[in-house]
């Protein structure tokens, strides 16, 4: 039985749901014990996700030092003006956020696809490859952070010591010269993302029905154009997965920068700001809430268009 | 006969005929310098991490000249406090994966065996909800645990914050929505079978879930829970927020501590970072089907 779990991925998207009948024959004893188990985890779920969530939102138009509640008062937009207008961080941050977004979207995300694809086919070595391409996903991101600073350091770090410039006066800090530690960074990210990409996209081919290729190569198609007519339209429900990834994990980049520098210097991130003004001298609850309430809004963008394509059907079913 | 939802893919790839007799040495150059590259990083840790501080100080750090050994990591382990934090590593998060699969195996069922009025409402707000940037609630949640007090008896800071609890309490709310999508698109694909005869049987809800429904999920379970376990143990970020006192951090959170207690020392730095990794590692190689299982679950659907 444990072998079905690997099947699970095709597995789940090709059984029919079982058709959920209308709830009949339930005595009240169930019909209690029903709403208990729904009602306990929804009450979790709300006390700690949702309503601080709110609660976010509701901050976010107050001006408040995080001591007493009673000195919370309100600021109308005060805090977005300041943000938008007078905090010098912002803006610097959200284009670090793009381009946190673009990078992995252009270049580590369709490497992991570009492993994924070569790693498929019937090639000696390929668990291999698989399983060192895969490490880093296991690591958290604050190890990354660790272990590529030991990389990139001025002095004693190997990549200055292969390009010959260690210990000499234009060695460059690679994580912290603000020129060009957001790069420096930005790869420490690939070295993770990409590996995930590829196991979800390895998992993908699978469930692709291989009649299909075969169709596609009687017709006298290349690989390449089976791939990108037949192949890659064939993974949509993974394309859609992997999408959604890479743009949330854009949006949540944060242990990274934090372990680096505390997001500061060249390595601003919303996420970051957001936490800056929280913790530290003055709190300043209402310009932090006001942050994560714009972190919020872009969130919500992919996190709805995902739904909406993951739940219509289910409905519809 | 009881795994519905899995038969399927086993017969998926057949390779396509012919294609084992092309050779792939493109490929392969460009996997191994792949690979190469990937490697680097660790085995350049786990070198500095092997060779003592006189040595790289006397040959340089770009030098095989010297001895190898494992002096830093005991060093580490003894002069980072390494078995404290792991220990707080596991009170956190052996609680936090057992809860979360409990209530998420709960609610899975309840939505996805029955149909009711809000079940897919409540099924889009849990997934919602874990896809959220953990920054967004930081602030609430903050206040809220700093203003709900305790006795000092329970706390000695008299609120929830610097508790295992506070960060127990929301990895497990923030993971519950995860595992309820999983699960429940799991559970959705078992036969309605099952429970129409032990219905008909006279059991009641609780039986049907916990001796029917529940015992068939063991593949899924046993993939969440090897995801979750390393999804906690890996969480940077709640605790930072939550745990004030260094010697309360599990040991993801404190190796962020390590570069200011070890001073620059790159040996010790990297034997802290191999420490850290090893538990991750060691699951890795023991259960890397389930972990990989449970990645790509969670992608099953849409």
């Amino acid at each position: 039985m444990s072998s079905s779990t690997k099947t699970s991925l095709a597995g789940a998207a090709a059984a029919a749901p079982a058709p959920n009948r209308r709830v009949r024959r339930l005595s009240g004893r169930d019909k209690l014990v029903l709403a208990v188990m729904v009602a306990i985890p929804t009450l979790i779920q709300l006390v700690l996700v949702w309503i601080p969530t709110l609660l976010s939102i509701g901050l976010s138009f107050t001006r408040w030092n995080g001591l007493d509640l009673a000195d919370i008062k309100p600021a109308g937009t005060a805090n977005y003006q300041y943000v938008a207008q007078d905090y010098p961080p912002f803006w610097p941050a959200v284009q670090h956020n793009i381009l946190w977004l673009v990078f992995l979207a252009v270049i580590a995300t369709p490497l992991g696809l570009l492993l994924a694809v070569l790693l498929d086919q019937k090639i000696k070595g390929s668990k291999i490859y698989q399983s060192i391409f895969f490490t880093p996903v296991m690591l958290s991101l604050a190890l990354i952070g660790i272990i590529w600073q030991l990389f990139y350091n001025r002095d004693s770090g190997l990549l200055n010591f292969l390009l010959g410039t260690a210990g000499k006066p234009n060695a460059v800090d690679w994580f912290g010269d603000a020129g060009v530690n957001i790069w420096a960074a930005l790869f420490a990210a690939t070295w993770r993302h990409a590996g995930y990409v590829m196991i979800l996209y390895l998992a993908g081919l699978k469930g692709v029905d291989p009649s299909l290729r075969e169709a596609a190569a009687i017709d006298g198609a290349t690989a390449t154009q089976t791939f990108f007519r037949v192949v890659f339209p064939a993974m949509r429900p993974i394309n859609i997965v992997i999408i959604v990834i890479t743009l949330i994990e854009s949006l949540r980049a944060f242990d990274i920068v934090y372990v680096i520098n505390r997001g500061t210097n060249g390595l601003e991130l919303i996420s970051a700001l957001v936490i800056q003004n929280l913790v530290g001298e003055g709190q300043v609850i209402g310009v932090g809430s006001a942050l994560a309430v714009i972190l919020l809004v872009i969130s919500l963008v992919p996190i709805t268009w995902y739904l909406a394509r993951t739940f219509k059907k289910g409905v519809a079913e | 006969m009881s795994a519905p939802a899995i038969t399927r893919l086993d017969t998926g790839h057949a390779e396509p005929v012919g294609r084992k007799g092309k050779r792939h040495y493109g490929t392969h150059i460009f996997l191994t310098v792949m690979a190469v590259i990937w490697l680097i990083p660790l085995l350049w840790t786990l070198f500095t991490a092997l060779r003592p501080k006189a040595d790289t100080d006397k040959y340089g750090y770009f030098s095989f000249q010297g001895s190898f050994g494992f002096e830093n990591f005991i060093q580490a382990w003894n002069q980072g406090g390494f078995s404290r934090y792991f220990w707080n590593s596991v009170l956190i998060t052996v609680p936090a994966v057992v809860l979360t699969l409990f209530f998420a195996s709960l609610m899975a069922f309840a939505v996805s065996r029955f149909s009711w009025k809000f079940n897919i409402t409540l099924l889009i707000m849990f997934t919602a909800g874990n896809l959220l940037p953990p920054q967004v609630l930081a602030a609430p949640l903050f206040e809220m645990f700093k203003h709900f007090n305790l006795p000092y008896a329970l706390s000695d800071s008299g609120n929830l914050l610097n508790t295992y609890v506070s960060v127990i309490a929301v990895d497990t709310a923030f993971q519950i929505g995860f595992c309820t999508f999983v699960l429940s698109n799991y559970m959705k694909a078992l036969s309605s079978d099952l429970t129409e005869a032990a219905l008909v049987d006279g059991a009641g809800v609780w039986t049907q879930f916990w001796s029917i429904i529940l015992p068939l999920c063991r593949p899924a379970l046993a993939a969440m829970a090897t995801l979750e376990v390393i999804f906690i143990y890996n969480d940077f970020f709640w605790p930072l927020l939550f745990i004030q006192s260094g010697d309360r951090l599990p040991v993801t959170t404190a190796i962020n501590n390590l570069q200011g207690n070890f001073l620059s020392n790159y040996n010790l730095i990297a034997a802290g970072a191999m420490l850290t990794a090893i538990p991750t590692l060691v699951i890795y190689v023991l259960l890397q089907r389930h972990f990989v299982a449970g990645l790509t679950l969670g992608s099953s659907k849409g």
